[in-house]
């Protein structure tokens, strides 16, 4: 059976680790090819770097520590951060990503999921979109880092990205984000039944129990989380165990290399 | 160390590969130029998005043609897999027809079938020290349907059984992705060298 993953994010700034709250006041959190191995070692089946800067100083870095960390990584890890183009997702994917997140791009232009899908396949092609709850009860998408919205409804977007190459959804609640309260799982679900392709739930994870429920009550196949793991107040090993008590279907990496 | 010929087609992440396999002792060169084939004693062919593609890239530098003349050990890893067969599913795209049969989309859902599933192996030699029902790390749509069962050294589930890994003498394919499996990839990279040095003794 097909195990659900858990997936430490890595927000990079500079070439080293960050976290902030609701995407603003940054704090330093580390190493990042240091926390990739830590994460390794206590059982993350994927890795997320998230390159929060994306500045065209700040590319050259990245590609370095991409190339750095795909040399060690015994697991597969995702790059994101102002991908705009075919040839910057080769770069990173030449650099020795295995998946690469797409966002504000490809909502300025959504044709940018077909040809990447057409240039490296789908399931390379992950499409972030990062979501706020409207009075509605609905959700709109929000580009430029959560600094922009465009009126353009999350839940539809999700769909449209899919059937245009996305071969994932990295879904994050702006409202969570930081927040520790949960992840949204009305949110999760309303994506979950519009997309066929794996929906990864992002923002708001406090602790193992808001995992549980992501995975098994809001249809999540993966879960990302930030700061929790960054400051030990939980480790991959202790949320896995939860997982599996939880009867939901996880990989316990029992022997060693 | 046993010298590896890690073929570029234009698609997809070497570095990963390469790196898994010198890990494992490989003396690892990546090339695109069929005549570089020569001096390997194994060849891993890798691959990501679809058979056309890879299809193409081997096209355009004879690395088709070098791939069908090759008997030494060969290791195809995903879409590397699935160009061993006659055609795919995919946009019909005709493969390299070094094993019969078809390269089918899986039933499963979600689909892309993404993250770590339980590899079923019949003992193949490719799996030695790995129990049955390890999990390995996949990421793809579409799998192998051999005509020839006997050529089936692992099956895995997604809404319903699918072929994982393929023996045709010293072909092996996996439809995982050993250098992003931890230990247990490791591992089948190791073994793979392992029958590699074992038949360059033997010879």
């Amino acid at each position: 059976m097909l195990r659900k993953r858990v997936i430490p994010c890595l927000d990079v700034a500079d070439g080293r680790v960050v976290k902030g709250v609701n995407f603003v006041d940054l704090v330093d959190e580390g190493d990042p090819v240091e926390l990739a191995a830590r994460y390794v070692d206590e059982g993350a089946d994927e890795l997320c770097f998230l390159d929060i800067t994306a500045s065209h100083e700040g590319r050259g870095t990245l590609l370095e520590l991409v190339r750095r960390t795909a040399e060690t990584l015994t697991v597969p890890f995702t790059v994101g951060g102002g991908v705009a183009s075919v040839d910057d997702m080769r770069a990173v994917l030449r650099a020795g990503a295995d998946k690469v997140t797409v966002n504000t791009a490809a909502v300025l232009r959504p044709r940018l999921l077909l040809d990447c899908a057409e240039a490296f396949g789908r399931q390379c092609v992950v499409l972030a979109i990062d979501a706020k709850a409207r009075d509605d009860g609905t959700w709109e998408v929000y580009t430029h880092g959560g600094r922009r919205e465009t009126g353009i409804d999350a839940v539809a977007w999700a769909a449209t990205g899919a059937a245009l190459g996305a071969g994932e959804i990295l879904l994050t609640s702006m409202d969570r984000d930081g927040t520790k309260d949960g992840y949204d799982l009305e949110l999760l679900r309303a994506v979950r039944a519009a997309v066929d392709v794996p929906v990864v739930a992002s923002g708001g994870a406090g602790e193992p129990d808001h995992m549980v429920a992501a995975l098994r009550d809001g249809g999540a196949d993966a879960v990302l989380a930030a700061s929790i793991f960054h400051r030990r107040e939980h480790s991959v090993g202790e949320v896995k165990a939860r997982l599996a008590e939880a009867g939901i279907p996880v990989r316990i990496p029992g022997r060693a290399a | 160390m046993t010298a590896v010929a890690v073929v570029d087609h234009g698609a997809g992440n070497l570095v990963s590969i390469a790196a898994a396999l010198e890990r494992a002792g490989a003396d690892v060169r990546i090339v695109s130029d069929p005549d570089a084939l020569a001096d390997a004693a194994a060849v891993v062919l890798p691959g990501v998005g679809a058979v056309a593609a890879a299809m193409r890239g081997l096209r355009r530098t004879g690395m088709d043609a070098a791939l069908a003349a090759w008997d030494g050990p060969l290791l195809g890893i995903c879409v590397g897999l699935q160009v061993f067969f006659e055609r795919s599913e995919e946009d019909g795209a005709v493969g390299l027809g070094l094993v019969a049969g078809t390269v089918e989309r899986l039933s499963g859902r979600p689909l892309p079938h993404m993250g770590w599933n339980d590899v079923v192996h019949d003992g193949d030699p490719l799996f030695a020290g790995i129990p049955p029902g390890e999990p390995f790390y996949f990421v793809h749509s579409y799998a192998p349907v051999p005509d020839d069962a006997a050529v089936v050294a692992a099956t895995t589930d997604h809404g319903g059984s699918f072929v994982s890994a393929v023996r045709a003498g010293r072909r092996v394919g996996v439809q995982f992705h050993p250098e992003r499996s931890g230990w247990a990839g490791a591992r089948l990279l190791e073994n793979f060298l392992a029958e590699v040095e074992g038949a360059a003794d033997a010879a």
